[in-house]
């Protein structure tokens, strides 16, 4: 046995190179166009259509997500308006009322202050009429004084 | 040779011994296809089995196949690039498990206990025939990949970036298949060898590791055949600037 006899030998050899390699290579060229078949056009199908799948997936949720964000961001900001629209109202009603408060608060003091004056005025006068009035009784009496003083001379 | 004054069981290696079919003139390596036959058609079996019943919930032998497409993707499209890569994928899975099948099978398949007449089956990549066989056609395939995709401006790749590079990057031609071939080769049947020597001197347990490192091997030659095939093709089809 020439167990090592690598180039000696015209048969066998490990360099004996012969209609194996064509054959061979013929071979690897089927199983190539057979795996492509069997292999890698199947599960290349399933997977490529999963991951189409998953990116629409991922994409229809993006849209949505950014869909959700805006119809938020214009909730937030019709909340806002409303808010301030509120705020003003009540402000602009405070002043209103503010006013009507302060124009009945006039009007009823110079109402009083006018009927307060009446007043005066009226007691002033009766004040000044009772005391002509007096200062005549007074006279009267004074001359009727007299006039008995002198008569009963 | 010095080696043949060992024991004459030593011999029970038979190396470089082949069964020879005859078919009219041409002679051929048997074993090699014997194996080969039945390793690719586990393979076979095992990818009909996997892909019967394709489910958009991936399950079981489905899984494991579309991860093995997966990754020879990720291979075939960083090497070759986004643009081809979809053409070259089935050949460079191909290669992948082509190399991958033999490699493994040839290392966890007892085939010692199959008795031929001459020779024994072994890894199919430990044969010369067909490392070249396999060199050859990726040397095909970068040219036509080259040439389908630039036309004759392919040939513009020899002198990029300078002309200088004429002679190296024809001779680069030639290195090529050449080191792919005899890597795949050297590789698999130093394993082999290895192996086969280490059993032979000490049956038990000892030669445990070493099978383990050339499954590891073998498992890594697979990858470096089918990534330098992608390599080159990607540079055949690549566009200088």
């Amino acid at each position: 046995m020439l167990a090592f006899d690598f180039f000696g030998s015209t048969e066998g050899g490990l360099f004996d190179i012969n209609a194996t390699l064509p054959l061979m290579a013929i071979q690897v060229v089927a199983l190539t166009y057979i795996l492509n078949s069997l292999f890698f056009k199947p599960v290349g199908n399933v997977v490529e259509k999963r991951e189409k799948f998953v990116s629409n997936n991922i994409m229809d949720a993006k849209n949505k997500l950014s869909e959700v964000e805006k119809l938020e961001a214009d909730l937030l900001s019709q909340l806002q308006s409303a808010r301030s629209e509120a705020q003003k109202i009540v402000s602009e009603a405070e002043n209103e009322s503010d006013k009507l408060y302060k124009e009945a608060l006039e009007l009823a003091n110079n109402e009083a202050n006018a009927s307060k004056e009446k007043a005066r005025l009226e007691i002033e006068n009766q004040t000044s009429s009772a005391r002509d009035q007096l200062f005549k009784q007074a006279d009267d009496l004074s001359e009727l004084i007299v006039n008995r003083l002198i008569l009963e001379k | 040779m010095f080696l043949n004054s060992l024991p004459t069981n030593f011999a029970a290696l038979e190396v470089g011994q082949h069964l020879y079919w005859q078919i009219g003139n041409i002679r051929l390596h048997g074993q090699v296809f014997l194996t080969s036959w039945i390793l690719l058609g586990a393979l076979l079996v095992f990818i009909s089995l996997g892909t019967k019943k394709m489910e958009n919930d991936p399950k079981g032998l489905q899984n494991l196949l579309e991860f093995l497409w997966d990754y020879i993707r990720d291979l075939a499209r960083t090497q070759i690039g986004e643009k081809v890569y979809r053409d070259w994928m089935p050949f460079i899975g191909t290669l992948f498990l082509f190399v991958f099948v033999s490699n493994w099978g040839g290392a966890l398949i007892p085939w010692r206990l199959i008795k031929l007449p001459s020779g024994e089956l072994g890894a199919p990549t430990a044969d010369i025939n067909t490392t070249i066989a396999l060199a050859l056609l990726v040397s095909l395939s970068y040219f036509y990949a080259g040439l389908s995709n630039k036309g004759w401006r392919y040939f513009e790749y020899y002198v990029h970036p300078t002309p200088i590079m004429l002679p190296f990057k024809i001779l680069e031609d030639f290195t090529k298949p050449l080191s792919l071939s005899f890597r795949l080769f050297g590789n698999i049947l130093a394993d082999e060898l290895v192996v086969g020597v280490l059993v032979f001197l000490v049956p038990l347990v000892l030669p445990i590791p070493v099978m383990f490192l050339g499954l590891f091997t073998s498992a890594i030659q697979a990858l470096i055949f089918a990534t330098l095939a992608a390599y080159y093709i990607g540079e055949a089809v690549e566009e200088h600037h």
